[in-house]
């Protein structure tokens, strides 16, 4: 004891006891993987490049991420109106949108049956927040219908957008030959000025294109979401849209400090680049036999898949990785009667208000990573569950959905275990 | 975290059977600026040079991506010190940070000191919010980043141009009240609507700060604290209308005010230096911007220091080396969301570890692992960042 503690005292001994422990602190500290935090599955997230990019595309992506990423301030030209500060705020980590970042949509019928988007009195799209000294729009009075929209992710769009005018018409069966009740059309929208359309791939109906993008399919292609999400949703010009918008009460003319465009025709397509180049989104557990036994009950039993079609093929592309390929996706890309519940009195392009284009449903499982771990399905997130979502399914998928209540209950398990394995 | 917990329990161990005399008293924060080694050195009516300097290593893995290692060079600031006449100092701190990539005049100021009871002060001097502001320099603490509540709930280093007061009164033996109050310009508009995308104080600091204000009403400030050799407990508070609701004599919006609380200890004892402040803020926003921008923040952060060896180390025989454990938590909204009536998250929780090895007291190195647990306003996955940092400090 005694000498132990006349070693104790021995300076020489405490330095070396000390940096025998700040070795043993460090062998730990190093050793342990906890350490350093490890990468998520690739399977679990979706913010990763296609595969088969090469080195100068990845570059690019990369570009665009950061762009997808960035934070505008008043200093960056943001507003006077709008409704969030960045892209990534309501696409988190490129999965679905939270409803507290929901875009808001209005419009009027007019008594001849067409659809007044009501851009006089600021519409179709709501800016509620504002700069400061500014003020935010409110829905006017006259409006007659409005929806709320969730943010969908955003992954897997390249392939999308790849796929030929022709191939989604195939779908098409507005009067409904083959008796299955599902009657799907494209929602045809005025295209805006810098669209280019592709010979042989886009097909023109009296000026006006097949919608993809959107819950109600109002864009064409990306880059016009893209470049009308800039200036509706964060309130940034661009080369593509060089005119702030401004609130209807004070007047044009009013706006922001910074000049316009406020962004480069340049950094609008990297975010393009970035976006169409995002990966599908990955399945999980897909030899799983109830997995298996679900995807059958959704392919040939209930005929989910009347709508929700599980391949698609891309035509030619430029980037390789997109280039004439398979994917499986889980829609038509075109617009459906959804009935009475999901009838919100607003539309875009010649759609019905009552037609919603059919979701994609890869992905279907991987939204609670971005939605802070609760699920919010449908355009409005107005379903918790997928169970609930199904419930919602009136008009066109009427036949479906009592198709669905008619199974067992083992096989609405199965049925649920496939749609979280998306 | 359960494997944080051995290395814990280690440095808990080597500061028990090393344990030795205590690392010193702390430096009273609202006398910090005067008690700077080159400061204390010279003879009264003269002028001296000092300064310190800073760099460090990181190596940080957040989710599993890494960006490699890589070096920083983070201060280099240069002190200039005259003393005037009896009770006449005047001080300044020039600030280079990144090499030049930000070149700031952090302090300079005019101190006429009338009594210990009582001190007129003018320049741009260092607001008194918290303990960490008035008491920044690197080479004074054991752990390489500052820590977030200082840096982002309390814009450290937040130096206004603006007047005031200080003084201390001595209540009993050993124990005095430290007071001081300032009217300076206060900080500006980008504490909303920047590019942060939150609230957030320090983007509210102005470059023209210096030559006016932006809405013509000052910011007040001013701490208290109670002292003694065993340690400080501080309180302090900082008031501001901060956006530029009057343009060219017309008002324009209505004035929103921001106010940040703040309170603070160190203390010493059985060798254990405890040390940590905590402030909470109230912003005002307008209400269509609520979600995003709150109205109301808060954090603190909390150290515990311990001198696991005090001898002779080759040639310096005063030779120190602290382990050091902080906690640190951010909390940048503490609002609801209006549609789901959840909590908006949107905050930083950190645990950090070091030993600091101090070959003469004005000069450091230190090695710190540092693990932060984010968690985005929604309240998505918890974002994993970690890594290892070395660095030195070192007054000159
Ligand atoms: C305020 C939240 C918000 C912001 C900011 C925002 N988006 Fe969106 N995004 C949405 C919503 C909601 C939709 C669905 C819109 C619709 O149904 O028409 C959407 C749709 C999209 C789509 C189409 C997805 C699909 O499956 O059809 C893309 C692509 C997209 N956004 C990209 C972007 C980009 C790029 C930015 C930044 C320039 C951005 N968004 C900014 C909310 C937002
Ligand atoms: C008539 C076409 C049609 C059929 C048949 C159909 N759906 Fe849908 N589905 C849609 C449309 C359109 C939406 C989008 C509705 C909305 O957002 O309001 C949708 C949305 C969904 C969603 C929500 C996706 C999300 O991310 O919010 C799920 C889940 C879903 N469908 C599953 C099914 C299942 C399971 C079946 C078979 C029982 C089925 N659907 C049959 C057209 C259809």
């Amino acid at each position: 004891m005694k000498i132990m503690k006349l070693y104790l005292q021995n300076s020489i001994f405490r330095l070396i006891l000390t940096l025998l422990s700040s070795f043993i602190l460090s062998i730990i500290i190093i050793s342990c993987e906890e350490f350093l935090p490890t990468a998520p599955e690739s399977s679990e997230i979706l913010n990763e490049p296609i595969e088969g990019l090469t080195p100068s595309q990845l570059a690019a992506h990369l570009q665009g991420d950061e762009q997808f990423g960035k934070i505008f301030g008043v200093e960056d030209g943001l507003g006077p109106i709008f409704v969030n500060t960045s892209c990534e705020n309501c696409h988190v980590a490129d999965g679905k949108g939270h409803p507290f970042i929901q875009l808001t949509r209005f419009g009027k019928m007019n008594l001849d049956g067409t659809f007044d988007p009501m851009t006089e009195y600021g519409g179709a799209q709501l800016q509620q927040r504002s700069i400061a000294g500014y003020p935010p729009e409110e829905i006017p009075a006259e409006a007659t219908g409005k929806s709320i929209l969730m943010p969908p992710s955003v992954t897997g769009l390249g392939l999308i957008e790849a796929v030929p005018d022709e191939l989604i018409l195939s779908y098409a069966d507005p009067d409904d030959l083959n008796g299955d009740g599902i009657s799907g059309v494209p929602n045809y929208v005025d295209p805006p000025d810098y669209f280019q359309p592709k010979p042989g791939f886009h097909i023109s109906n009296n000026g006006k294109y097949i919608g993809r993008f959107g819950r109600k399919a109002g864009a064409i292609t990306i880059l016009q979401q893209v470049t009308q999400a800039y200036l509706q949703d964060i309130g940034i010009t661009s080369d593509f849209l060089p005119e702030d918008l401004y609130n209807y009460i004070i007047g044009s003319g009013t706006g922001d400090k910074v000049s316009d465009p406020e962004l480069s025709a340049s950094v609008v397509k990297s975010v393009e680049f970035y976006i169409k180049t995002l990966k599908a989104p990955p399945r999980r557990n897909e030899n799983d036999a109830d997995v298996i036994g679900g995807e059958n009950i959704f392919k040939k039993q209930i005929n989910c898949s009347g709508c929700h079609i599980p391949t698609l093929v891309s035509g030619p592309s430029d980037i390789e990785a997109l280039n004439k390929k398979d994917f499986h996706p889980y829609t038509d890309m075109l617009m459906h009667d959804m009935g009475s519940q999901l009838d919100d009195y607003y539309t875009e392009g010649s759609a019905k208000t009552s037609e919603w284009r059919t979701t994609p449903l890869w992905g279907l499982g991987l939204g609670g990573t971005s939605q802070g771990g609760k699920s919010f399905f449908l355009h409005d997130g107005r379903a918790k569950t997928i169970e609930e979502a199904i419930i919602y399914h009136g008009g066109e998928a009427s036949n479906s959905r009592n198709n669905y209540y008619n199974l067992s209950q083992a096989d609405k398990q199965k049925l649920l275990k496939f749609l979280e394995s998306l | 975290m359960h494997k944080v917990l051995p290395s814990v329990l280690i440095i808990i161990f080597y500061t028990v059977v090393n344990a030795q005399d205590t690392t010193g008293v702390k430096i009273p924060s609202q006398d910090a600026i005067y008690t700077r080694p080159f400061i204390l050195k010279v003879n009264n009516l003269s002028t001296s040079i000092g300064g310190y300097f800073e760099g460090n290593s990181n190596y940080f893995s957040e989710d599993g991506v890494s960006e490699g290692l890589s070096f920083e060079l983070r201060r280099f600031n240069i002190f200039l010190y005259s003393s005037l006449g009896p009770g006449i100092k005047f001080l300044s701190e020039l600030e280079f940070e990144h090499g030049t990539e930000e070149i700031a005049l952090e302090t300079a100021l005019l101190d006429f000191q009338f009594s210990p009871q009582f001190a007129l002060r003018a320049g741009i001097i260092l607001v008194p919010l918290g303990m960490f502001n008035q008491n920044h320099d690197s080479p004074r603490w054991d752990i390489i980043d500052r820590p977030l509540v200082s840096t982002q709930i309390i814009p450290s280093t937040l130096s206004e141009v603006g007047f005031g007061v200080y003084g201390r009164f001595t209540l009993i033996r050993y124990l005095s009240l430290t007071y001081s109050g300032y009217l300076t310009n206060g900080l500006g508009d980008g504490v909303i609507l920047n590019a942060e995308g939150k609230t957030f104080v320090p983007s509210g600091k102005r470059k023209e700060a210096f030559e006016e204000d932006n809405n013509g009403l000052p910011a007040y400030s001013g701490r208290i604290a109670l002292q003694h050799s065993l340690g400080e407990l501080g309180l302090s508070f900082y008031h501001c209308v901060y956006n530029s609701f009057r343009v060219e004599g017309i008002e324009v919006d209505e004035k929103r005010s921001l106010s940040i609380t703040a309170i603070d200890f160190s203390a010493n004892f059985f060798d254990f230096t405890l040390q940590g402040e905590a402030a909470y803020s109230m912003i005002e926003v307008p209400d269509n911007l609520s979600e995003i921008f709150d109205d109301k923040q808060w954090g603190t952060f909390f150290d515990i220091i311990y001198p696991v060896y005090k001898g002779s180390v080759l040639l310096f025989d005063e030779a120190i080396l602290n382990s050091i454990v902080r906690f640190e938590y951010v909390d940048f909204n503490m609002g609801r969301f209006n549609v789901t009536g959840q909590n908006v998250k949107d905050d930083v929780t950190a645990l950090v570890l070091g030993l600091s090895f101090r070959p003469v007291p004005n000069t450091v190195i230190k090695a710190n692992y540092r693990r932060h647990w984010t968690v985005d306003a929604i309240g998505n996955p918890t974002i994993h960042t970690a890594g290892f940092q070395f660095g030195f400090a070192s007054y000159f």
